[in-house]
């Protein structure tokens, strides 16, 4: 990996990687996680994220859409968007990166980012319902289920359907490139950490055009911090895009309410029109 | 694509299994239980069978195979495959060779191999021989009704499947819905809605999702993790996830969904998951929203899933119906299987509608369909 330009921000975001690192420091002495017969913790349960990354990792403020164009005096809604008023508005956020900053792309990588993002109607794999990878797919606006026993690890996400089986052994490179990738997994004390490889360049980071290619490798830690939190951090290394590891780190809430379950959203039929519309026999007003 | 991967690697993979088993000190008679002491059904099973759903009429209320009959299946399935999906006999093979791409308007071949350049046997994968229950060899999945053929169906699914006769019809390189019946007329590709789950990348095809869970002509496995609260099961074929709930409540009926509401419960060693609230098209062909399915899964042994289903749809059938086959245990993995990718080929077949009913507008039909 090429270092091109150490700036404070990537320097702020590998001290934070380091303190991340530990999962001691993320969980509080005084709690005690309920445990499975063999001892590990227990994490069954359906979990949400609750922040905006999934709009934009990366500290922001308020903007009017997810799509932007320059008006006479600031920028404004883009013409697709711009009929879903304040429902399209991006809300502000910190930014879910370890220690603050932004993603630490390459020059060439942060243009095309800055691109995309431009384009985030065409471009935004969200907008097709295509399965959303790691770890986007853990902080979007919806829950997820996870399924553990002894022996198995399974991962299920109401959007698009998504799932993930986390292997708990070693199964060898990703055979081939998917959506959602290999997930490894081991237990590093009360540390469930997961290494997500082989997966493909067509999903983003978020609604702001955050991009990889195929050679993204995450390692994510999730470490039970209250009975009903899970503080989850991710570190994303890939050589082509990035000039260094960079760390994202957010609590995970458990859906407490009675009934919690994940629904249907398999999303495919809702974009339909979008994608196929054209081809109608009579098609419809576009 | 499984199949590439296991090449050479079904005989290492058996004997590598019976070694895991060994190695877990089960013993034959007992099975592997959880914490709480059920049985433990988490695993990845292969369930595919040369066993048909229904039984040939041939062999009338016979339940069970002789072993010569068994054999003769098993060695049949090459040439049973070859003529079912119409594949010409220089594309049954056993791997995927580059090949050209086929002639302009297709090479004369018809069924899933057909025409354009379709499956060749290498992507097929219906198993290796009809399967067995205590050492029996079985003629059908179904077993009651005892002829193990699909009970009749109620008038209103008899008019219903008459209305869809033309999904069904193959494609004849002209827009006969507009030949046969008017320009006006509908036809069986003009929206996306209309066209089966499976083409729409909603569901696999068949009942692989189910409930029931059907084998079908490849990518048949499943994947169990169980817990107290819950026991998932992947479908391979577009990524199903069915989410069993354990000793809960059916939603209430506005709830609905694609796989159904699935609620499970312990009788003894038995767990029996109960399915309803379907959304208008269950993947079982056919049923309606009022399907219900109960399956019964029970582990007989330490490699080995035993399963049992009833389907009862009284819009549809005119009595419940019920099956079972085994699920045994495979060392393979899930690969994914996304099937929504944009879905071109979906673009490629409303589109190639569109060009047909072109061709028809102007004239341009072809004297004698294909």
């Amino acid at each position: 990996m090429t270092v091109k330009a150490m700036t404070t921000t990537t320097a702020a975001a590998v001290l934070a990687g380091v303190l991340a690192a530990g999962p001691a420091a993320a969980q509080p002495a005084d709690f005690e996680p309920a445990r499975l017969s063999n001892g590990n913790p227990d994490l069954n349960g359906i979990w949400q994220a609750l922040n905006s990354a999934h709009y934009d990792v990366e500290p922001h403020v308020a903007r009017p859409a997810m799509q932007l164009r320059q008006g006479p005096h600031s920028l404004l809604p883009d013409v697709p968007v711009l009929r879903l008023g304040a429902a399209g508005a991006v809300p502000g956020g910190m930014g879910v990166i370890a220690g603050g900053g932004r993603i630490p792309y390459t020059p060439e990588a942060r243009a095309l980012k800055e691109e995309n993002r431009a384009h985030w109607l065409d471009r935004d794999p969200e907008v097709k319902c295509y399965m959303p990878g790691v770890p986007r797919a853990t902080y979007m606006p919806f829950p997820f289920q996870i399924f553990q026993n002894e022996n198995n690890v399974f991962i299920a996400y109401e959007f698009a359907g998504a799932v993930r089986d986390v292997y708990l052994e070693d199964v060898g490179p990703a055979e081939t490139d998917s959506w959602m990738g290999q997930s490894v997994g081991r237990w590093e004390g009360d540390t469930l950490v997961v290494e997500v490889t082989g997966q493909n360049d067509q999903t983003w980071f978020d609604r702001a055009g955050s991009h990889h290619t195929n050679q993204l490798r995450v390692v994510e830690r999730y470490t039970p911090i209250g009975p009903d939190h899970i503080r989850y951090e991710a570190t994303m290394e890939d050589p082509n895009v990035f000039t260094e590891p960079w760390t994202i780190s957010m609590p995970l809430y458990r859906r407490i309410e009675p009934g919690a379950r994940l629904m249907d959203f398999k999303c495919v039929e809702f974009v339909e029109e979008l994608l196929f519309g054209d081809l109608r026999r009579n098609p419809l007003p576009r | 694509m499984r199949n590439a991967v296991r090449q050479g690697t079904a005989a290492g993979a058996a004997l590598a299994l019976g070694l895991v088993l060994a190695g877990a000190a089960v013993d034959a008679q007992e099975i592997p239980r959880t914490a709480g002491g059920r049985p433990d059904l988490s695993g990845t099973y292969d369930t595919a069978t040369l066993t048909p759903l229904e039984r040939p009429a041939e062999f009338g209320e016979r339940l069970a195979l002789t072993d010569e009959e068994a054999a003769a299946i098993a060695e049949g399935e090459p040439v049973a495959l070859a003529a079912v999906f119409g594949i010409p006999p220089d594309r049954n093979v056993e791997s995927a060779p580059p090949s050209a791409a086929p002639p302009v308007g297709g090479d004369g071949s018809t069924g899933a191999a057909g025409a354009v350049g379709g499956y060749n046997t290498f992507w097929m994968d219906r198993g290796t021989s009809a399967f067995r229950i205590d050492g029996q060899w079985r003629t059908s999945i179904i077993t009651d009704p005892p002829d193990g053929r699909r009970p009749p169906l109620t008038a209103e699914a008899r008019q219903a499947r008459r209305a869809l006769a033309g999904f069904f019809r193959p494609n004849t390189g002209a827009a006969w819905w507009l030949i046969e019946n008017g320009p006006d007329a509908p036809g069986p590709y003009d929206d996306p809605e209309i066209r089966p789950a499976a083409e729409r990348c909603l569901l696999g095809f068949g009942s692989t999702a189910g409930p029931p869970m059907l084998p079908v002509l490849y990518n048949n496995l499943k994947r169990i993790v169980q817990t107290d609260d819950h026991v998932l099961i992947l479908v391979e074929m577009v990524h199903d996830a069915r989410i069993v709930r354990m000793n809960a409540e059916h939603a209430p009926p506005e709830i609905r969904g694609w796989l159904g509401d699935s609620v499970g419960r312990w009788e003894g060693d038995t767990l029996v998951v109960d399915t309803t609230n379907f959304n208008d098209t269950p993947a079982l062909g056919g049923a309606s929203r009022n399907l219900r399915v109960v399956e019964r899964f029970t582990r007989i042994d330490a490699d080995t899933l035993l399963y049992q289903f009833t389907v009862d749809d009284p819009t549809v059938w005119s009595a419940p119906w019920s099956g079972e086959y085994v699920w045994p245990a495979t060392r393979d993995r899930v690969y994914e299987y996304a099937c929504h990718e944009a879905n071109y080929s979906f673009r490629g077949i409303l589109g190639g509608a569109r060009i047909l009913e072109q061709d028809v507008r102007e004239g341009r039909v072809p004297e004698t369909p294909r």
